[in-house]
C-alpha cells in the first residue's frame, strides 16, 4: 500500500520530467555518454554528422552529450543514464554496463572493427615549457623533487592507462626489452619483473601530490592551477592543452614506449530499441570511421585509423612504440582485477602513498 | 580596534578578492562576451533548468517547513525528538550521499529502477531526480528558522482562539501566521539560495547532459573544464548576484524585524 502509494506520487513527479522517448518535433535525439576528453572532438563530429544526416535522410537529430570520468559515466549508464551510444575510455568501462544489466551483447567489441575504436591514443607527458626538469623517458619522473600530476585510476580511465603505460615500461625493462617473454619465459622471472614493475609504479605514484578524478581535472590541475612537473596524459589531451594555451607554455615529451589506449564506442542495444533510435545511432558510430569522420579525429589529435587519413597526418603524430593492454596485462578484464579492484596492486601502492609526496 | 582589523583582513581576503576575481574573470574580455557566453543555449537551459528546481523546491519545502514547525512547536507527541533530529539530518549528511540515496532508490539497478523502466518513467538522470535531490538538501532551511520562533510565542494565542470557535485555518492564517512572517520569509530565502546553488547532490544525479539536466553550478564547472574561462565566471557571476542579492534580502528583513520589535 504504502510503496504503491510512493511509486504514484513518483510517477507523477517524473512524468513532468518528460519521457525519455527519442522522438521530439518531427525530429530525434542520441545521447552520447562519453569520457573526459573527447569533447572538442564530439563537438565537431555532431555538427557534421547532424548536418550530413539531415541532408541524406530529411530528418532532424540532435546529439546530447555528457561528459565526465569514464568509470563514473559507465557507472551512471548502469544506474539508468539513457545513453543511446557509449564512447567511453576503454573496453571494461563498457564490459561493465554489458555485465551489469545486460543492455547491449557481450560481443559488442566485434561490431565495429578495430575493436570497436575509430581512433587511437597513447600516453605521453607534458612538461612546462624547455622542459626544465629534463624529463625524457619514464625512469626520469622518479628523480628527487618532481611532481608528477594524474588522475585516480579507481574513477579515472585515463589514470588507468597511464598507471598501466609506467607498469608496461618496467615490465618490458626487467623482461630484456621484450615483452613477449611473459608468455616464454620461466615463471620467477616473470614474477621478479612483475615485482619490478610493482616498485616503480609505486615509486611513481609517491610524486604525485594531488589525484584528481578525471583527465580533464587533472589537465586543468597542472595547467590553470600550475602545480607539478608534468602530467601524464593522453597524446590528445596534451596536444589539445598545448593548443589552447599555446605553444609556448608546454611541450610534449614522448617516451621510449607507452601503452596504445584503444577508446571503443558502442551502441546501447536495449536503449536504442526502446527509444526506436538505431538507424540513426548506428549511422553515428559508423560516421566515426568514414573518411570524413576520421578527420576529425585526427585534428582533434586523436590518432585516426583509416591508412589514407594516417598518411596525411604523420607529422602531426610521431611514430612511437606502443605496447597494447593484451600483450602487456592479458587484456582489461585480467588488468582491472589485478591491479584497479579493491584489493588490487593499486590499493597496496596507494596506502603508503598518502603524503609522502610532499 | 585588532579584533575589527582581523575579522576586516579576513573578510576581505576570504570574501572581497573572490568576488571581485570572479567579476574579473567574467568581464576579461568585455560586457558583449559577457553576455554572449550567459546567452549560449546550453547556459539558458541550465538558467531555466535551476529556476524551474527553485520554483518547485521552495514552495514545497516552505509547506512542509511550516507544518512540521507548527507540529514540533505547538503540539506534543511522540516521536517529537526523531522529527527534529530528522529534519536537521540534510544539514550532517553529506550532499554527495543525498544524491546516491536517489540513485539507489530510482536507479536502473534501484529498488524502483525496474518498474519505473516498464512505465517509461526517468526519475535518476532527469528533472525529477534533480528535483527530489535539492528537496532532500534544502528542507531544514524553513523549518530550522521557524521551530525557534514559534516555540518562543508559546501556544496561549492559538488556544485563545480554540477558545473563540476558531476552526484550524483560521487559527492558522489570522494568528500564527501573522506573528512568524518575517522568520518564514527569512527561510524562503535562505532555502532559495541553497537549491540554486547545490552542487554535490546534484552533480550524483544529473547525468551531466549538456542542455538537459546541468543546473547553473554543474554548467560553471562544465565550461571550466572546457578551458571557457569568460562562459564558466560569466556563470559564476550570476550565481554570486544570486548570493549578494540573498544577502541584502536578509539584511533588509533583519532590519525590518528589529524595527518593528521596537516600535
Amino acid at each position: 500500500m504504502m510503496r504503491n502509494l510512493l511509486l504514484a506520487a513518483f510517477a507523477v513527479l517524473a512524468g513532468c520530467g518528460g519521457g525519455a522517448s527519442g522522438d521530439h518535433a518531427g525530429g530525434v535525439r542520441l545521447l552520447n555518454v562519453s569520457y573526459d576528453p573527447t569533447r572538442e572532438l564530439y563537438r565537431e563530429v555532431n555538427e557534421r554528422f547532424t548536418a550530413k544526416w539531415l541532408a541524406d535522410t530529411g530528418q532532424n537529430v540532435t546529439i546530447q552529450m555528457s561528459h565526465g570520468g569514464s568509470g563514473s559515466q559507465a557507472r551512471a549508464v548502469i544506474d539508468g543514464l539513457d545513453a543511446d551510444v557509449v564512447t567511453l575510455a576503454l573496453a571494461w568501462d563498457i564490459d561493465n554496463i554489458q555485465r551489469n544489466g545486460h543492455r547491449l551483447p557481450a560481443s559488442w567489441q566485434s561490431r565495429l572493427p578495430h575493436n570497436s575504436s575509430p581512433y587511437l591514443s597513447t600516453i605521453v607527458f607534458l612538461v612546462r615549457k624547455g622542459n626544465p626538469k629534463n624529463l625524457k623517458d619514464w625512469p626520469d619522473l622518479l628523480a628527487e623533487g618532481v611532481q608528477v600530476i594524474t588522475p585516480n585510476p579507481k574513477t579515472s580511465g585515463g589514470a588507468r592507462w597511464n598507471y598501466l603505460a609506467a607498469w608496461g615500461y618496467a615490465l618490458e625493462q626487467a623482461l630484456g626489452g621484450d615483452l613477449s617473454r611473459l608468455g616464454t619465459a620461466p615463471a620467477d622471472e616473470v614474477a621478479q619483473a612483475q615485482a619490478k614493475a610493482e616498485k616503480f609504479v609505486g615509486d611513481l605514484f609517491r610524486h604525485v601530490p594531488v589525484q584528481d578524478t578525471g583527465a580533464r581535472a587533472a589537465t586543468n590541475t597542472f595547467v590553470q592551477r600550475g602545480i607539478g612537473d608534468v602530467l601524464l596524459a593522453w597524446e590528445n589531451e596534451a596536444m589539445l592543452a598545448q593548443q589552447q594555451m599555446g605553444a609556448d607554455a608546454f611541450d610534449i615529451v614522448r617516451p621510449s614506449v607507452s601503452v596504445l589506449a584503444e577508446p571503443p564506442v558502442a551502441l546501447v542495444d536495449a536503449v536504442v530499441d526502446r527509444k526506436g533510435t538505431r538507424m540513426v545511432a548506428e549511422a553515428y558510430l559508423d560516421y566515426l570511421y568514414s573518411t570524413e569522420g576520421q578527420d576529425i579525429v585526427a585534428r582533434n589529435f586523436f590518432r585516426p585509423t583509416a591508412p589514407e587519413v594516417i598518411e596525411r597526418y604523420a607529422q602531426q603524430f610521431p611514430a612511437m612504440r606502443m605496447f597494447t593492454v593484451d600483450t602487456a596485462f592479458g587484456g582489461w578484464d585480467q588488468a582491472q582485477k589485478q591491479h584497479f579492484n579493491d584489493g588490487g596492486t593499486y590499493d597496496g601502492l596507494f596506502v603508503p602513498a598518502a603524503g609522502a609526496a610532499r | 580596534m585588532l579584533l575589527i582589523g582581523i575579522s576586516l583582513v579576513f573578510l576581505a581576503v576570504i570574501l572581497v578578492v573572490p568576488v571581485i576575481s570572479v567579476l574579473g574573470y567574467a568581464f576579461s574580455r568585455g560586457l558583449g562576451v559577457y553576455l554572449g557566453a550567459l546567452l549560449a543555449p546550453d547556459t539558458l537551459a541550465a538558467i531555466r533548468l535551476t529556476l524551474i528546481t527553485a520554483v518547485i523546491v521552495v514552495p514545497v519545502n516552505t509547506v512542509f517547513g511550516v507544518a512540521a514547525a507548527w507540529a514540533i512547536a505547538k503540539f506534543d507527541f511522540r516521536g517529537k525528538q526523531l522529527l527534529i533530529t530528522l529534519i536537521d539530518l540534510p544539514f550532517s549528511v553529506s550532499p554527495v550521499i543525498a544524491g546516491l540515496v536517489f540513485v539507489l532508490l530510482f536507479g536502473a539497478q534501484g529498488w524502483f529502477g525496474p518498474w519505473l523502466r516498464d512505465h517509461d518513467l526517468q526519475v535518476v538522470y532527469a528533472l525529477p531526480g534533480i528535483v527530489l535531490a535539492t528537496l532532500l538538501v534544502t528542507f531544514p532551511y524553513v523549518a530550522r528558522e521557524l521551530i525557534p520562533i514559534m516555540q518562543l510565542q508559546g501556544r496561549e494565542a492559538e488556544e485563545a482562539a480554540v477558545s473563540l470557535g476558531a476552526g484550524g485555518w483560521t487559527i492558522f492564517f489570522r494568528v500564527t501566521l501573522p506573528s512568524i512572517r518575517l522568520g518564514l520569509l527569512y527561510g524562503v530565502i535562505l532555502c532559495n539560495a541553497r537549491a540554486m546553488g547545490e552542487f554535490g547532490a546534484v552533480a550524483v544525479v544529473s547525468g551531466h547532459i549538456r542542455g538537459l539536466t546541468t543546473t547553473m553550478p554543474l554548467q560553471a564547472q562544465v565550461l571550466y573544464d572546457e578551458y571557457d574561462l569568460v562562459g564558466a565566471f560569466a556563470v559564476a557571476s550570476l550565481l554570486m548576484l544570486l548570493a549578494l542579492f540573498t544577502l541584502i534580502l536578509k539584511t533588509m528583513v533583519e532590519a525590518f524585524g528589529t524595527r518593528r520589535r521596537r516600535a
